[in-house]
């Protein structure tokens, strides 16, 4: 398996951030350590992302927290609130 | 690594229209044990927070939202022993008037049926993702926020 993990943002996130996927080096022990990481990038990632309690997260289809650990090969994606129905 | 979920027939996420008498038909099918059928068709509002919406454009996240649905329905089977049930969710471009959502529960009794219908909706509002987007005639265009209503309605079957 290749030692990245795959990154994905939705909806108002991924126009705000203006990206929908990408691949990062699996060098993050935790979802907060992958987050600290992206808010390094500027202002934008830090409140669309890091500072956002309304952020969700998911690890591998599953709902997920700050606190879930990573490893190598897993799909992480952000997004807002879900708004379906 | 992302295992693949089960495929079901019973949850479908599709750009094009449903018909309703045909999809609750071909569910009841061989079921002769079903007595109570509900179905919920949500539909695309022409108001939105006071304004007027002209497109509705839906997103959702493939693999996780079929999951996600799936888990809902298997939860709504196993508090209310239903005979039979379906899930179709829409995504794309949509218009006042089109409609959105079909929820079928099939039950032998009529009680399981309606609870489980409201169920499945008010789980798939908070927990399948899925995201609006809205046009107004103006041409702006925004994100649907949540609705704290919405998460208040989920609460209520204590998940």
């Amino acid at each position: 398996m290749d030692n990245v993990i795959h990154i994905l943002y939705f909806a108002s996130f991924r126009e705000q951030l203006g990206q929908a996927e990408e691949r990062l080096p699996a060098s993050y022990a935790t979802v907060s350590e992958l987050l600290a990481e992206l808010a390094e990038r500027g202002e934008y990632w830090k409140t669309v992302l890091l500072e956002n309690q309304n952020l969700q997260i998911a690890v591998n289809h599953n709902v997920a927290s700050r606190e879930t650990s990573l490893k190598a090969g897993d799909e992480v994606a952000f997004f807002p609130p879900v708004t379906g129905g | 690594m992302i295992l693949d979920s089960t495929l079901t027939p019973f949850i479908k996420i599709q750009q094009h229209d449903f018909d309703l008498t045909t999809e609750v038909l071909a569910l009841r099918q061989g079921h002769k044990n079903i007595g109570a059928v509900v179905s919920f068709v949500g539909t695309v509002r022409d108001i939105n927070e006071g304004d007027e919406v002209t497109v509705l454009e839906l997103e959702h996240y493939p693999g996780m939202t079929e999951k996600a649905l799936e888990k809902v329905r298997l939860e709504a089977h196993k508090r209310w022993s239903l005979e039979a049930s379906l899930i179709i969710h829409r995504i794309g471009s949509l218009h006042p008037e089109d409609q959105i959502v079909l929820v079928v529960a099939a039950s032998q009794h009529r009680e399981n049926a309606f609870f489980a219908a409201q169920f499945i909706m008010d789980s798939l509002k908070t927990n399948a993702p899925f995201w609006k987007k809205e046009t107004l005639p103006s041409g702006e265009v925004r994100w649907v926020d949540s609705r704290i209503s919405d998460s208040e309605a989920q609460k209520r079957w204590k998940v």
